[in-house]
């Protein structure tokens, strides 16, 4: 199905949001996620399912001042 | 305590911000550094117990978020994840949301910008943004103008900690209106207040600490010296000159000369 990674589309198998992060390579990586423009926090993404046109945004640190 | 008394039990000059006390009087950002080993090299140099960080879209293949993330937790410094770059509530809130969950901390530096040539603070969406997070449980560093009235309402928000811009971000300028600020220090004797944006010089700091502010936050006056690790260094020592003036108790000016060396049996010479 196709979603919105970052904004841009993406074609994706993954039930979850965690499934996402590990079909992406960021299954280990320290990053935060949205989806919808909601918070998903870490605990939750494995209970947290995907749909075709979702909207999901994977920020990770960076530097800043 | 007054924040301006030295401590009388003799313990070392700290300032609290939310109950965590830090001897570094200097909060440095992390961004525009030539290279990370020079990045890593000034945070060691500056002293700094606390550096900002921010939040960006990662991607799977560059993952450069991670490798930078390493830098700062080998460095063991405490962070202050900031909302730069977001313009209205709900972005800075849904991105104090996100920071809060990637970087395991209360503590944001709330930036709600309001305009793009000075970088001004929307000091509207500010409080907003700052009573909405603070009521989450958030602890609120707001980005500020100078702006005592504002100050107030930041304060009545739920923030226990105001930042003052000096100048806009990245401008170099150093403290553009010190009439603004040394009211709000003098209006808020006991909050803890920190300089942040604008700073160019370390002779800027010292002046914000001699003014009485508890701290400086700069980013790019050290990161875009020619030697970041030495201006890292030298915003160290202004910082603490700052600091130990203000203890010291400075004398007061005059308008007349007053001689320093005692005129009493000095020789003739002459008549």
């Amino acid at each position: 199905m196709k979603i919105l990674v970052n904004g841009e589309s993406a074609d994706t198998r993954a039930g979850t949001l965690a499934e996402l992060l590990g079909e992406l390579g960021l299954g280990e990586a320290i990053v935060a996620t949205a989806l919808n423009g909601a918070v998903v926090r870490a605990v939750k993404r494995a209970a947290t399912p995907i749909a075709s046109g979702d909207r999901v945004e994977i920020l990770a640190p960076m530097q800043g001042g | 305590m007054d924040a301006l008394t030295p401590n009388a039990a003799g313990l070392a000059d700290a300032v609290e911000f939310y109950g965590t006390r830090v001897t570094s009087r200097l909060l440095l950002g992390t961004a525009q550094y030539p290279s990370p080993a020079i990045l890593s090299e000034a945070i060691r140099a500056s002293g700094a117990e606390i550096v900002t960080v921010s939040l960006r879209r990662e991607s799977g293949a560059a993952k450069a978020g991670q490798s930078f993330w390493q830098i700062i937790r080998d460095l063991g410094v405490k962070v202050l994840p900031n909302t730069a770059g977001c313009k209205t509530v709900k972005e800075a809130v849904t991105t104090a949301e996100m920071a809060r969950d990637l970087f395991d901390t209360p503590w944001v530096k709330l930036e709600v910008i309001g305009e793009d040539d000075t970088l001004q603070p929307d000091v509207f969406g500010l409080v907003e943004a700052a009573r909405i997070l603070s009521r989450d449980g958030f602890q609120v560093f707001p980005y500020t103008t100078d702006d005592l009235v504002v100050a107030e309402k930041l304060i009545a928000a739920g923030c226990e900690v105001l930042m003052p811009w000096g100048a806009p971000i990245g401008s170099g300028r150093g403290l553009n209106n010190p009439y603004g600020l040394r009211s709000l220090r003098a209006h808020f004797p006991r909050v803890p207040l920190v300089v942040d944006a604008g700073i160019g010089l370390p002779s800027h700091a010292a002046a914000a600490m001699e003014m009485g502010y508890d701290a400086v936050l700069l980013n790019t006056a050290v990161a875009k010296a020619g030697d970041p690790v030495r201006m890292a260094r030298a915003f160290a020592r202004a910082i603490e000159a700052g600091r130990e003036a203000v203890i010291a108790d400075p004398m007061e000016v005059r308008d007349m000369a007053a001689p320093s060396t005692p005129v009493m049996g000095r020789g003739v010479f002459g008549e």
